[in-house]
């Protein structure tokens, strides 16, 4: 592990004691998504569009109604129409990607559902909802979709941020735009220019657990709903929205979560569940099929990305220019402008211009994926500075600490960059043995960096001292990537008291105070602090009721070890343990609140060296040795840490060498399950080496940086490159699949 | 839909006469997800696992007789057949997972009736034939006999495979199998090729023997790369001309999981190397058995 700042002598913090939460996940005892049982409960299944954009004529319901055992159906006009009752745009969007109205506008896209008695019957009743569609034509690249005479999905759809204001519609929903210095004087002061073109295809988030949801509605208006998300919070206001109540009538209890990587930050299946309770009267289950989730729910965009950019002999990038066009699916929204803010930010670039477009098209609306909208961008611009580093003969490590950003460094999206680790990244990779090891025949390296800046946003947290001592944590931020053990090691830090003695729990929208979703990284940051915050005023209080035990001033008492000391020793000491004994009798219940918005993300850089073999005859590429190195700021739990560090590498290898949605010429999509869309599997990895930089982030209490996202950014350039090192072909087109390499080396021999 | 599971031979033939609709399986690898996908179900599922022939690895001293059913993991465990047809053995391992290999046997690869099925163009390389049962007895088919298409088989509602025959190796024998998958496991062939190859005692190629999957209708064997080695030895021109035959033997399409371009020059190349392990395989096993 690469410590740049030392551990200041903590004694929970950065240790690895055993998961909260691997006993019930290994024994099948957890509750995931769709292992709720309620008495009475109905399953439900959903009808999909078969048409990649259609106009819906009639859906006739009486059949399904009559089946036995069905006991609701509900279409789009169960649910109230949001235009009319002048909700926001986005609102209005994510209501009809719930369930269509008068148009579905891709395969898979929702128009009806049904509850049963049995799940057998659902499916029965929904193939019996007769559907009339007329077939619209439908676009599914960037490329049809920004054509001149293409279909429109939305005939009002004016570009934003274009001026003046275009008065034609079309798919391209909005269009981005950063600009620095003078871009014909950077590239006249460049002694090498590299242009290139990238596409990349969508890919899925690719969890475990499919979208699952349980609803019960009671006859006053109000429902409780269990669901599987990154955001209970956020799953109760989207489904308010929907259903047209308030927010306050629903309460969401978050399932155990089987992965999310930004794709469960959105509803799906919640209102839908919600108002089939109502029409039944009883409780409703929906649970998607893996096919449903790869037809309907994720993915992130497909894109096509320019990047021309220029160097001096000395390796300093003169100049910069990238043109991006991000697929947003049915409706506006692909994460173009993080690309765009993200694309060339790991480096000072005196002259640049980043434009993108946020284009729809018929694909399943894309949801968040970890480090939305950077890896595609990082893949096109970490390619072609590859290629300038070997233009002018300097090696790539070299040329990019010649262009990294620094502390005060203007960030090429436009805040001065605060304390960072990026240079410490890049020294780790160089530091490591796997940077010199010997390459095979057919083998080779290639490296490449990414940024993040990870998010704040709000969350609260409850600390409640137990009546022996022990302490529960409580916050309301689904766990997806170890946070209640990361919350629990901050405690037990804070309170001097053992991890073992802490429990931390995820509570409803009921039990606990605000939270954003599980997202952006940032839950370690801002929940964290929040319970750092909850437990110094629980220290307080503590200090408090020693200085009354004793009768002594306030500042007479110590919190150490977990412990009150009396400051001149002059008292014997009381532990956590003898103070909550005799809470009764010094003001009641220890307990404290806490609720902020944070105070100030740290953002995340990421290297990463990678070193493949590729079989010359098949094009097949097998990753032989891999090395990632990330500012974690601090790593509260460096096992989980690690784990998403290797975790984004894998999902940065699959979108490198063999994932992409594959859709037939009639917008149907070929391959939704996992034997053709190709997640790796473990035999297809070697050991992920991880490197741990910790620059602590100063607006943290411990200098925790998000960590969940970065780790996605760089691998595929890092493949791309090491791809090129090994045979000589620069590969543009994601996946970098054995056909495309086969055909890359065949023309290569021509 | 109802599930039988008869315990002798004659028990399923005469519930397979009964029941036009009837539908066999052995570790239902194939069937349960067909199901599941939407495919129309049987009334009856008649599940052949139960019957004692069709779950067993046998060698009477002049053949290898294999139970249709047998899970492929018995197979790949059996050391004394893993040692005489390694190329048999890998490539009835590479279906599916670890947990796919306690239920996929060669019978259920083989009806499945898939171009891209492993285990048998290694069968087919090592002349392997298939017993059927039927209302009237039982018949032999050479295994290249039975898909005649894409989920088309040469056998009769009533009738099933029960066992495999497989004569011993001879000597200066052996055989390989090889597919490109675009991971390493958990997946389906895009190219496969088996080959075997016995040796004369002066070294030269006596017989050889080359079958490709995936790449056509069917499993294609690829006689003009077989007569292209027997009399020769091994050398650069004459696995060109192997990886040249093996490409014009195939009759691929353009799918998701691959090209025809992609898939005839693979072929190519793994007909050529796939030749060579069996050649090395075979000069390893001087001896008899």
């Amino acid at each position: 592990m690469a410590v740049v700042e030392e551990n200041p002598g903590y004694k929970w913090v950065g240790t690895r004691p055993i998961r909260p939460d691997g006993l019930e996940k290994v024994t099948g005892k957890a509750q995931f998504g769709a292992d709720l049982m309620l008495p009475g409960m109905l399953f439900g299944k959903v009808v999909r569009s078969p048409h990649a954009h259609a106009r819906i004529i009639s859906i006739d319901t009486t059949a399904a109604e009559a089946m036995v055992g069905v006991k609701a159906v509900i279409t789009g006009s169960d649910f109230p129409d949001l235009a009319a009752n002048g909700a926001h745009p986005s609102e209005i969007d994510v209501a009809n990607n719930t369930i269509a109205r008068e148009k579905v506008l891709y395969e898979g896209h929702v128009v009806a559902a049904v509850a049963a008695t049995t799940r057998d019957q659902a499916e029965a009743a929904a193939k019996a909802v007769e559907v009339t569609y007329e077939i619209l034509p439908h676009v599914l690249t960037v490329d049809e979709a920004m054509a001149d005479d293409a279909p429109l999905l939305h005939e009002g759809m004016i570009t934003k941020g274009v001026d003046p204001a275009p008065e034609e519609a079309s798919n391209v929903a909005s269009k981005i735009l950063h600009e620095r210095g003078d871009l014909d004087q950077g590239f006249g002061e460049a002694d090498a220019v590299v242009e290139r073109e990238f596409t990349t295809k969508p890919v899925h988030q690719g969890y475990i657990e499919p979208h699952a949801a349980v609803a019960d509605a009671n006859s006053d208006g109000r429902a409780h709903i269990w669901c599987s998300s990154q955001g209970h919070f956020q799953m109760r206001a989207y489904s308010a929205s929907v259903l047209g109540i308030s927010p306050g009538m629903l309460k969401v209890t978050a399932a155990e979560i089987g992965g999310g990587f930004g794709g469960k930050t959105v509803i799906y299946l919640e209102p839908l569940a919600v108002r089939l309770s109502q029409r039944a009267g009883r409780p409703v289950k929906l649970v998607m099929d893996r096919d449903e989730v790869f037809r309907a729910t994720g993915p992130t965009s497909g894109t096509r990305i320019k990047v021309k950019m220029g160097v001096s002999k000395d390796g300093k990038i003169t100049a910069a220019e990238v043109w991006m066009a991000y697929e947003a699916g049915a409706y506006a929204g692909s994460p173009v402008g993080a690309a765009g803010m993200t694309a060339i930010a790991c480096y000072d670039i005196p002259n640049f211009v980043v434009e993108g477009y946020d284009v729809v098209c018929n694909k399943p609306r894309v949801a968040a994926y970890r480090a939305p909208g950077a890896p595609m961008a990082a893949f096109a611009v970490e390619s072609v500075l590859d290629e300038l580093a070997r233009d002018i003969g300097m090696d790539p490590i070299e040329i990019r600490l010649a262009n990294a950003a620094v502390e005060g460094t203007q960030a090429s999206y436009g805040p001065k960059f605060p304390r960072i680790g990026f240079v410490e990244t890049l020294e780790a990779i160089k530091d490591h043995p796997n940077y010199t090891a010997e390459l095979g025949p057919n083998q080779g390296r290639g490296i490449a960096a990414g940024f993040w800046f990870n998010a704040g946003m709000m969350s609260s947290a409850t600390v409640h001292i137990n009546e022996n001592g022990t302490a529960t944590v409580v916050t309301g931020s689904p766990d997806i990537g170890g946070s209640r053990q990361s919350m629990a090691l901050m405690a037990a830090e804070e309170l001097g008291i053992p991890y073992e003695s802490i429990k931390a729990v995820v509570a409803d929208t009921e039990t606990v105070g605000f939270n954003d979703v599980t997202g952006g990284s940032r839950v370690t940051l801002a929940t964290g602090a929040a319970v750092v915050d909850a437990c110094r005023l629980i220290v307080e209080d503590l200090r408090a009721r020693a200085a009354k035990t004793w009768d002594v001033e306030l500042d007479q008492v110590e919190w150490v070890d977990g412990q009150a000391q009396h400051a001149e020793g002059a008292q014997p000491p009381l532990s956590l343990k003898d103070l909550a004994a005799k809470s009764g009798r010094t003001g009641g219940p220890i307990s404290a609140n806490a609720s902020l918005n944070s105070r100030g993300v740290g953002a995340g850089f990421s290297t990463q060296l990678c070193d493949v073999e590729v079989d010359p005859e098949t094009g097949v590429t097998r990753v032989v040795r891999y090395l990632t190195a990330q500012d974690a700021g601090r790593a509260i739990s460096p096992d989980y840490v690690e784990g998403q560090m290797q975790g984004g590498v894998v999902q940065g290898i699959g979108w490198a060498l063999s994932e992409e949605y594959i859709h037939d010429s009639d917008g149907v999509m070929e391959n939704p399950g996992f034997l053709d869309y190709r997640i790796p599997v473990a035999s297809d990895l070697p050991m992920i080496d991880c490197a741990i930089v910790e620059v602590p982030n100063p607006a943290h209490p411990y200098g925790v940086r998000g960590v969940g996202e970065v780790g996605i950014v760089p691998p595929m350039a890092a493949v791309g490159n090491a791809i090129n090192d090994a045979l000589d072909v620069r590969m543009t087109d994601l996946p970098m699949s054995p056909v495309k390499i086969l055909e890359a080396l065949n023309d290569q021999g021509d | 839909m109802k599930y039988v599971a008869p315990s002798s031979v004659e028990e399923a033939t005469s519930l397979l006469s009964t029941s036009p609709s009837a539908q066999v399986f052995a570790g239902a690898t194939d069937v349960v997800p067909q199901l599941r996908a939407g495919r129309p179900a049987p009334e009856v599922l008649v599940d052949l696992k139960k019957i004692e022939e069709l779950v067993s690895v046998a060698n009477d001293g002049d053949k290898w007789t294999v139970g249709a059913a047998t899970p492929t993991a018995n197979l790949t465990e059996d050391e004394a057949f893993s040692e005489e047809f390694p190329g048999l053995a890998e490539a009835a391992g590479l279906i599916g997972s670890d947990q796919i290999q306690n239920r996929s046997s060669l019978g259920g690869n083989l009806c499945n009736g898939s171009p891209a099925a492993d285990s048998v163009p290694a069968m087919v390389v090592n002349g392997a034939r298939a017993v059927v049962a039927g209302p009237n007895g039982t018949r032999v088919l050479d295994v290249a006999e039975v898909v005649t298409g894409p989920g088309q088989l040469a056998l009769e509602a009533d009738e099933f495979i029960v066992e495999f025959e497989i004569d011993r190796i001879p000597a200066r024998t052996g055989d390989a199998y090889l597919r490109m998958i675009p991971r390493t496991e958990m997946d389906i062939a895009v190219v496969g090729a088996g080959a075997r190859v016995t040796l004369a005692e002066d070294g030269s190629i006596e017989q050889a023997a080359l079958a490709l999957a995936a790449v056509a209708p069917t499993c294609v064997r690829v006689p003009d790369a077989e007569a292209a080695l027997v009399g020769k030895t091994a050398n650069d021109e004459i696995l060109s001309a192997v990886a040249a035959a093996a490409s014009e033997a195939c009759d691929p399409i353009d799918d998701k999981r691959g090209t025809v371009a992609y898939r005839r020059q693979v072929a190519g190349v793994l007909a050529k190397r796939a030749v060579l392990i069996a050649i090395e395989r075979a000069e390893q096993r001087n001896g008899t058995n």
